[in-house]
């Protein structure tokens, strides 16, 4: 495992919030999440062995929470919220613009590796549906004109990196 | 006819031009006076004025927060531990959110008063894994108040001392069930655990007696010992005491969050003046009232309750008071306080579909019932959405949801059958009609939803 200096720092830190060691799995599977950009098998084993757990112990976790991939995706991570609250108020309407935009489907990185588009469970934030989240960020009423907006400006910021 | 004004208490500061979340401007505006107050109240006093304010949890049950902290085993020599419900996942519900996110330092004293009156030395806040923002926003909060000596070893020159730790989620439902969220805090899978024996008041986490509260609740905690819990029994209804924020959604001219006290305004007066009814030229056709898992209610039903002496009354949908008690005996629940709008323009068949489909996304597979029944019902009601539905599909549907209720370990296996149950029950004649309505083009500013 190749990990950033500053992740194994925290790795270390997080540890011994718990009194248990196998506690710290989440922590630690988002730090490499974060680090990576997705789960490597070896990051498994990595992780089993750091808190002394078996592989499947750490492998179960990585295939139960929907957070956690075992493959990488594209550079931006789209997320749509799919919930009855937003879906009411258009949410499946702005998906369908996000993948028009990319030239891609749910699930799929597109083809210029920029993003991975997916849909999402309710994100709690209903009263401003319908709402997607673009890494970390939330952006909320995002209607197809505001979700073209923000697929532009992801486009902008692709072509000036490049 | 005109609606009660909000009454802010919890989110007195939420949205104040100015107001920042960081600990001067939380002691600027008296933060931490009342923990200190607490920390010269003997803990058992401090327990006895939330049991007499009639707090009720603001996670979903509405339990007694007070019977719950005086069910925990004391007795055990084991340590006891406090979690945070910060999950907020149950669709349609959206407060915690802002507490988090604005008034951090709010929800810290809270919990420090909480562990106080607990001897509670080690807390966690599990957060869904969705909020990282606010992830780093409690941890910076609380490494604030441990400089400022309101957390960590000795507070406020008392031998007392108490962690703070954050603990995120994944993006699964399943950990907003208490004891789920357990399995997963100690790093498993988070399958709900059966109870008995596992109530968390006695075998919580590491086997020791865990007490777990919802981020609002804790928040009144803080305000009952600021202001004593005569002052706070005043405040809404009796048995539905002090104000609650109610999460409004759907189909509605103004959604957004309001914080009421509990009770003192109906539902109709909240969706028609208080978010301005509904979009031009629509009707409300059906309302969910405590989260996606609460029993819809349809505009036109009415109930006849009995009252306390004898005698009944009627209430139709809109004058159902926003409290626990009468959402109950009209058959359905205050929940989490999300209140979901759904009008004219929504076929309730393909709403139906919608909701299936997060309850067998999110089903955690360890109850065959559940497991496979919520997969039955996203399977059924989508099947009936693309273009092969049949008449006797509601039944169908109902058959399912009737074979799960009651016959799992958590209480998910009620949350993911009441809303096929409560939908083929009210709008029958609409899973009826289906098949033959689908050939009709949609009206105007319909939008899909599977
Ligand atoms: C399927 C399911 C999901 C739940 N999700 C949440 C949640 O996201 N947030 C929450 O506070 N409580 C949730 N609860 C309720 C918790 O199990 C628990 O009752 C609550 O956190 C207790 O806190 P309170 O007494 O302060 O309300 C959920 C319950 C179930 C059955
Ligand atoms: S009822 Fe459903 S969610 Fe709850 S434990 Fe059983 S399978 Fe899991
Ligand atoms: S339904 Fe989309 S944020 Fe809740």
């Amino acid at each position: 495992m190749n990990l950033k200096p500053e992740t194994l720092q925290r790795i270390d830190e997080v540890i011994p919030h718990y009194p248990e060691r196998r506690s710290a799995t989440l922590p630690l599977l988002h730090l490499i999440q974060e680090d990576v950009g997705y789960i490597p098998p070896e990051a498994i084993e990595w992780v089993a062995t750091k808190l002394g757990l078996e592989p499947i112990n750490v492998y179960e976790v990585v295939t139960f929470y929907p957070m956690f991939r075992q493959k990488p995706i594209g550079r931006r991570h789209v997320k749509v919220c799919r919930t009855l609250s937003c879906a009411l108020r258009g949410g499946f309407q702005t998906c369908e613009t996000f993948e028009k935009e990319f030239a891609t489907k749910r699930g799929e990185v597109s083809p210029d590796g920029e993003v991975t588009i997916e849909f999402v469970e309710c994100l709690a934030s209903c009263g401003t549906a319908p709402v997607v989240l673009i890494d970390d960020d939330l952006h909320e009423n995002v209607d197809c004109a505001r979700a073209k907006q923000l697929s532009e400006q992801i486009k902008a910021e692709a072509a000036a990196r490049r | 006819m005109s609606a009660p004004a909000q009454r802010r208490i919890i989110f007195q500061h939420i949205d104040e031009p100015g107001y920042t979340n960081d600990l001067a401007c939380y002691v600027r505006h008296g933060g931490y006076e009342t923990l200190k107050k607490a920390v010269t109240m003997p803990p058992a006093a401090i327990i006895d004025e939330v049991k007499k304010s009639g707090l009720r949890g603001r996670g979903g049950a509405g339990f007694g927060c007070g019977l719950k902290w005086t069910l925990v085993d004391r007795k055990s020599g084991k340590p006891i531990y406090l979690i945070v419900n910060a999950d907020e996942s149950e669709p349609g519900t959206f407060k915690d959110r802002y507490i988090i996110h604005q008034d951090p330092h709010q929800l810290i004293e809270g919990i420090m008063i909480t562990c106080w009156a607990n001897n509670v030395r080690q807390a966690y806040i599990y957060i869904r894994g969705e909020f990282p923002h606010g992830a780093r926003i409690l941890e910076r909060a609380i490494a604030e108040a441990r400089a400022a000596h309101f957390t960590g070893p000795n507070i406020l020159g008392t031998d007392y001392g108490c962690e703070i730790f954050v603990h995120r989620g994944a993006g699964a439902y399943i950990c907003g069930e208490e004891t789920g969220l357990i399995e997963s805090l100690e790093g498993k899978r988070p399958y709900p655990r059966i109870k008995p024996p596992y109530f968390p008041a006695v075998l919580g986490l590491y086997q020791c007696p865990t007490i777990v509260n919802n981020v609002e609740t804790l928040c009144h905690v803080k305000y009952i010992t600021e202001v004593g819990s005569d002052a706070f029994a005043k405040i809404g209804m009796p048995n539905n005491t002090g104000t609650r924020i109610l999460c409004v959604s759907g189909q509605v001219q103004r959604p957004g969050y309001y914080e009421f006290e509990v009770g003192k305004i109906t539902l109709g007066e909240l969706l028609y003046e208080v978010c301005g009814g509904p979009l031009p030229g629509r009707t409300f056709k059906a309302v969910i009232p405590g989260g996606s898992s609460a029993k819809v209610l349809r505009f036109g039903e009415s109930f006849t309750l009995k009252n306390k002496d004898g005698t009944t009354r009627t209430l139709t949908v809109e004058d159902i008071p926003m409290d626990f008690d009468t959402m109950a005996a009209c058959g359905t629940m205050g929940g989490s306080g999300g209140v979901i709008v759904m009008d004219d323009s929504v076929s309730m068949v393909e709403a139906l579909a919608n909701l299936n489909a997060f309850y067998a996304h999110e089903s955690c597979g360890q109850c065959t019932p559940c497991r496979e029944g919520s997969l039955w019902m996203k399977k059924i009601s989508s099947r009936m959405v693309h273009d092969h539905a049949r008449a006797e599909d509601g039944e169908l549907l109902k058959s399912v949801a009737d074979q799960i209720a009651g016959r799992t370990i958590c209480a998910f296996g009620e949350a993911c059958s009441w809303p096929t149950q409560s939908f083929v029950a009210k709008f029958g004649d609409e899973f009826a009609a289906y098949p033959a309505a689908k050939q009709v083009p949609k009206s105007v500013g319909a939008r899909d939803l599977v």
